[in-house]
């Protein structure tokens, strides 16, 4: 889950690290009596999901409190990537003499956490590692360890040459790795981390994802969570317990399993179709969910038809023939269903479907041609 | 022969009174998995009823389990918040094999699990896998046994139901398996492509196999890399997620497009410059098999 670079900076801030003051404003007003008690001079930020906002426009510096509010207002609302913007932060503008890059990820071939530093900040990091890749220090850390105290200070000398900087710059790689764990994070980055001409150390901006399989027990990161920033059939997804991505096509999938889904919505596209979403209904059988499922997919006005593609190992095909009489039931489906059923309890299922006049197949191939026929007739 | 289990397991079920757990219990001695033990700390003392009135005897710690009863390999069924402990309980305890089925294990609390069971000198499947299957032999985790046969086939792969997919057209079209083994859809994980393959590479029986990836991370590509290098025999590969959009999770934690890595095209584009034969969908897998045997 990503979280607004006003919520990282509070994160940031209860870990000790120098982030300068701001407050998010959802309307002109409110951006501009902010600017003022910040002292006028501000940024105004657009607060979205999304990378690339300084180029898209989302980000702007006004000199007074009344060009913060003209800033607020051309930025509240516009689309970025396709996320409307909701929230601009407003924070004091800095003097800038360097912008350094810090973050740390988890490092899936190392299989640990690892930083990395750049002198080069203020630019996206991916691209620097494409062009100057020797201009990023990378650092593993050992878990039996965590981030010693050496090593803190090693990543900050590679970006200053002044103590003082290179001292204050540990320390706030340290208080960074100590957020990062603390929130469960799976990336967090500082970019740019700046000095200032007075000789300070200071983030000026924050991002962060949080591991979603933390979400249970770190409550007040899961409250961070934005529904406005989701289609409301996601949010809907998750508290039935669905993953759910929405897509642009009219094939609307049910399947059971990531890699299957993923490979069936793969099947839909080679036979010349366009899925519609992701949703996997889980290892469980729950009938509830299949009607959930049944229910957000119908919500969706490109959907044409829906294709159930159901392997049975541990669930059971019974229960998901339950759950779809049962959905037909409690909620009008105006679209063809196309069902394939295999696996455990097969034979139950396909009894179950026939007896509520449906059918179900069992090949994979054979359905989801069927599907994309009757999503895009001739 | 086969890989990681066989004959020669001896299964210790971590969460054994648990729904999933006790469920798959059950079905893993029917199959003819040698169960010895069950763990839950406080029910040590009890027994856990299998198939034909077998009893399985259970105890309050996997060390008992591994004393008492000789286990030597582990499953783990128990919730996310206390898998990771899991882990290190049966790597700490002496369990060589250990099989992770829990789904939505925090992966930071997987970085110090991994680097325990590297040092403990076992071998970690998983998190958030289906398990693994030597057919005719053991199966530990939850994948279903009808869909299986001897033979001589090695399948590795990422995800669950995807994979009961392919071996279940191995299946049918005549052709068995060695072993068939779900490394897990999480991002970090304590058997990766590499380790499989070597392992099947060690095993001698196995004279083709089938490694099913799909979007997300890295592995898939020096796995392959690592396949034109090392392994004289056959390998037929598919992956899923060409139509996924960057920047979301399908699904399984690790199954995320991060940047321009980790797509699906890169991944068969490698596979491809490897020698690894691709199948454009599932069904294409049995026949591509049939072709390299």
């Amino acid at each position: 889950m990503n979280i607004h670079e006003f919520q990282a900076k509070e994160v940031f801030r209860a870990a000790g690290i120098p982030v300068p003051p701001g407050e998010v404003a959802e309307t002109p007003d409110a951006a501009e009596a902010i600017a003022h008690e910040l002292g006028g001079r501000v940024v105004v930020k657009a607060q979205v999901h999304s990378g690339g906002r300084g180029k898209a426009g989302g980000v702007k510096l006004a000199a007074d409190a009344a060009e913060a509010r003209q800033h607020a207002e051309a930025i509240l609302g516009m689309d970025i990537k396709g996320l409307t913007v909701e929230k601009v932060l407003i924070t004091p503008a800095e003097d800038i003499d360097t912008e350094a890059y810090v973050g740390c990820l988890v490092d899936r071939a190392a299989q640990s956490v690892t930083f990395m530093v750049s002198s080069e900040g203020g630019v996206d990091i991916e691209e620097v590692a494409h062009t100057n890749p020797d201009a990023i220090k990378k650092l593993t850390i050992d878990p039996r360890y965590g981030l010693l105290p050496h090593e803190a200070y090693w990543l900050a000398a590679s970006l200053y040459d002044d103590p003082s900087l290179v001292k204050q710059a540990a320390k706030i790689i340290g208080q960074l790795h100590k957020a990062f764990s603390a929130a469960g994070a799976s990336m967090a980055e500082i970019n740019p981390l700046i000095t200032t001409p007075a000789g300070e150390v200071k983030a000026i901006d924050a991002k962060m994802s949080v591991d979603d399989n933390e979400l249970f027990r770190k409550p007040d990161i899961a409250d961070y969570r934005d529904l406005s920033a989701e289609p409301e059939s996601e949010t809907k997804a998750r508290d039935a317990d669905l993953s759910y991505v929405k897509l642009d096509g009219n094939v609307g999938c049910c399947v059971n399993g990531a890699g299957l889904a993923m490979a069936t919505m793969d099947l839909v596209k080679y036979y010349g179709g366009e899925p519609a979403n992701f949703l996997d209904i889980g290892g469980s059988s729950n009938p509830d969910k299949v009607v959930a499922a049944l229910e957000i997919i119908t919500s969706d006005p490109n959907v044409k038809v829906i294709l159930f593609n159901i392997f049975g190992g541990i669930t059971r095909c019974d229960d998901v023939a339950n759950g779809i009489v049962e959905a037909t039931k409690r909620i009008d489906i105006n679209v063809p269903l196309v069902i394939r059923l295999t696996g455990t309890n097969e034979e139950e299922g396909v009894a179950i479907l026939e007896g509520a006049g449906m059918s179900a197949a069992t090949s994979m191939d054979e359905v989801v041609e069927r599907a994309v026929a009757l999503a895009n007739p001739a | 022969m086969a890989i990681f289990v066989d004959e020669n397991t001896r299964l210790v079920v971590q969460g054994i009174t648990g729904r999933d757990g006790s469920f798959h219990t059950y079905q893993m001695m029917e199959y003819g998995t040698e169960v010895v033990a069950g763990v839950t700390p406080g029910k040590g003392g009890q027994s856990f009823e299998g198939p034909d009135g077998k009893n399985v005897p259970i105890f309050n710690t996997v060390e008992d389990a591994v004393n008492e009863a000789g286990a030597n390999t582990s499953a783990i069924y128990v919730p996310p918040a206390f898998a990771s402990g899991a882990v290190l309980e049966a790597a700490g305890a002496g369990i060589d094999f250990i099989v992770c089925i829990t789904e939505g294990v925090p992966v930071q609390d997987m970085t110090r699990a991994l680097r325990y069971v590297r040092d403990r000198g076992a071998r970690l499947l998983g998190p958030n896998c289906p398990g693994i299957i030597s057919p005719g032999k053991a199966k530990v985790g939850i994948l279903p046994a009808q869909i299986v046969a001897p033979g001589p086939v090695g399948v590795i792969s990422r995800s669950g139901t995807l994979t009961y997919e392919a071996v279940i057209q191995l299946t049918n079209g005549g052709i068995g398996q060695t072993t068939c083994v779900g490394i897990g859809g999480d991002p970090l994980i304590g058997t990766n492509f590499i380790d499989a393959l070597s392992a099947f590479k060690e095993d001698g029986d196995t004279e083709a196999i089938v490694m099913i990836g799909e979007i997300g991370g890295t592995d898939e590509q020096e796995a392959a890399a690592w396949v034109s290098e090392n392994l004289d025999i056959p390998v037929v590969g598919f992956i899923a997620g060409q139509t996924a959009p960057p920047g979301r999770r399908m699904g399984h934690a690790g199954a995320i497009i991060s940047g321009s890595a980790g797509t699906a095209e890169e991944k068969i584009k490698t596979f491809e410059e490897n020698g690894i034969a691709v199948a454009a969908r599932p069904l294409d897998i049995s026949r591509l098999i049939k072709d390299a045997l």
